[in-house]
């Protein structure tokens, strides 16, 4: 397959369906596998990672799942098409800065993907929409036993799957869960929610991984352990929280359709307006005027709109997307206004949210931080 | 202030002192999260991380199959190669009871260690069973229970993948 052919047929996963989808974005799950007789690649010398690609992506290519897609080593895919993976999540902002001896191999479906010689010597992870850990943890485990029937894995009886670094020790497995969670955000209830879920061992990060932002009310929730549990319970485990924050993002979203219907409309008829008709719009901007766009769509206050158009302009609009689609590299300027006139074009079909519904409702109580000047 | 273990300016600082002798960590807020240090665990990284292992302390040891050294292993909080985590054992066991639910894999294992294990138990089990025969003249069984082992122990040699399935996964295939 190729990368045009890619990026041209967005995966299943990208357009908001699956179990919980108006909250859950994407399940995710994978492994780290490394092989006997060579150094991590972090510290081995650049032939010896040369070696071992040259030795493991035809075994990863020839994975049945892998008929038909799409393989590429590094030195031969450029700044703007790795980053274009990243955003895709199918490989990592890590390895993406990463060159010689690396590569990728991804299923036609986008739905599994291994990145090779990243920090272990294979990554491989499985991507399904919605609340779904189980099917992506079904993915990647087949493809897993192919894989190590095929070659030497590092395997210790005691410490498990042997890893660069001893966080991933043991299954190497991290699952983790994108969520959608704006009710909580605008109703001052993340923090609390967010701190109760590290309390029991599972990380928060923001859209892109480790030390990113939460843009957009995004946030991923992952395990942290990996030795000592096995695999099912882990997921367990974290689909088991994620069901309980699905459920607190559900009340949060009805509460505030309750008690603060102004403040909600106003935000997403601000939302709707800005997307539809400005000119300029920065990344961060755009993220989070259609996260609240996405929540007046699973609200109904936006008739008719469907979650996956946004899902995939969501995409769309992103720094490296924009430029492949350009064709060459922009400045930020340029590409804010590209974003700006991409997003006017997706959506200008999408009716606006009903104007007159909410004065109809009885007047609120004003809030004690209004300004009425 | 840079972080000790990447290049990313340090935003958590622990101290601690042992004995009289203290000791400064500093940490970049991914670092810091990664590393899980909070309230209850940070003693506990910094003794794993910083000082010297307990029991192989006196000298630094060295991997032998990569060269890694327990020095940058302190420095980087990787390891250098598969071989590493035996070399780096001792040194190990405080950082990973900090960092894991336990000190024991039990998730999947690769199919063919699986087999080859169970084949092990299996024969393990025949030979207490033989020396039983044996003690107790039961002769005709202990010829019997020759043979099984002859024929288990060809077998565990021979084809790997064939002797026993993996064990049972939590979930029902096509969950």
């Amino acid at each position: 397959m190729r990368f045009q052919t890619l990026l041209k047929h967005p995966a299943d996963w990208m357009k908001g369906s699956g179990p919980h989808s108006e909250i859950v974005m994407t399940s995710r799950v994978r492994l780290a596998r490394n092989l006997r007789g060579f150094s991590f690649p972090g510290y081995s010398p650049e032939h010896q990672r040369v070696e071992l690609l040259a030795l493991a992506r035809p075994k990863v290519a020839a994975l049945p799942p892998m008929k038909d897609g799409f393989s590429e080593e590094y030195a031969g895919l450029s700044k703007v098409r790795k980053q274009v993976l990243v955003e895709r999540h199918l490989i990592s902002r890590e390895h993406a800065a990463r060159s010689a001896g690396c590569a990728v191999v991804v299923n036609r479906s986008q739905s599994l993907s291994v990145m090779i010689n990243e920090e272990d010597h294979f990554r491989i992870q499985g991507i399904r929409p919605g609340l779904d850990l189980r099917s992506a943890w079904q993915l990647v485990d087949d493809a897993d036993s192919a894989l190590e029937a095929a070659l030497p894995y590092a395997f210790d009886e005691k410490l498990g799957y042997l890893t660069a670094c001893p966080t991933n020790l043991g299954t190497g497995m991290r699952a983790s869960v994108m969520l959608h969670l704006p009710g909580l955000v605008l109703s001052d209830q993340i923090n609390p929610v967010l701190k109760a879920v590290g309390k029991i061992g599972l990380a928060v990060r923001g859209l892109y991984g480790e030390g990113t932002e939460a843009l957009g009310n995004l946030f991923q929730i992952s395990n942290q352990h990996t030795l000592g549990e096995k695999e099912g319970e882990i997921i367990a485990q974290i689909e088991k929280v994620i069901e309980r924050v699905v459920t607190s993002e559900i009340n949060a979203r009805q509460k505030l359709l309750e008690d603060n219907a102004t403040m909600l409309h106003d935000q997403v008829g601000r939302a709707y307006a800005i997307l539809r008709y400005a000119h300029v719009l920065t990344s961060k901007e755009a993220l989070n005027l259609l996260s609240l766009l996405r929540l007046g769509a699973d609200l109904d206050l936006v008739p008719d709109c469907d979650r996956g158009l946004l899902d995939l302009l969501l995409l769309e609009i992103q720094p490296a997307h924009l430029q492949f689609g350009a064709g060459r590299d922009l400045t930020p300027d340029e590409r804010d206004a590209l974003r700006a006139e991409i997003t006017r074009t997706r959506l200008q079909f999408l009716v606006g949210p009903a104007n007159i519904s909410s004065t109809r409702n009885p007047p609120e109580a004003p809030t004690s931080d209004s300004h009425d000047e | 202030m840079k972080c000790d273990i990447c290049e990313n300016e340090a935003t958590v600082f622990l101290t601690q002192i042992i004995n009289g002798q203290m000791t400064t960590v500093n940490l970049c807020d991914a670092c810091s999260k990664a590393k899980g240090v909070t309230d209850e665990t940070g003693f506990g990284l910094a003794e794993a991380f910083l000082s010297p292992a307990p029991g192989g302390g006196e000298s630094e040891l060295v991997c032998p199959a990569c060269g890694f050294t327990s020095a940058q292993l302190k420095k980087i909080g990787r390891m250098g190669c598969p071989e590493c985590y035996s070399t780096f054992r001792h040194s190990l066991e405080g950082l990973l009871k900090s960092m894991h639910k336990g000190t024991r894999h039990v998730g999947k294992a690769p199919r063919h260690l699986v087999a080859r294990a169970a084949a092990t138990a299996g024969i393990a089990h025949l030979r207490q069973a033989l020396e039983q025969a044996v003690r107790e003249e039961r002769y005709e069984d202990a010829a019997r229970l020759k043979g099984e082992i002859q024929s288990a122990e060809a077998a565990a040699t021979k084809t790997p993948e064939a002797a026993s399935p993996a064990p049972p996964e939590p979930f029902a295939s096509g969950a």
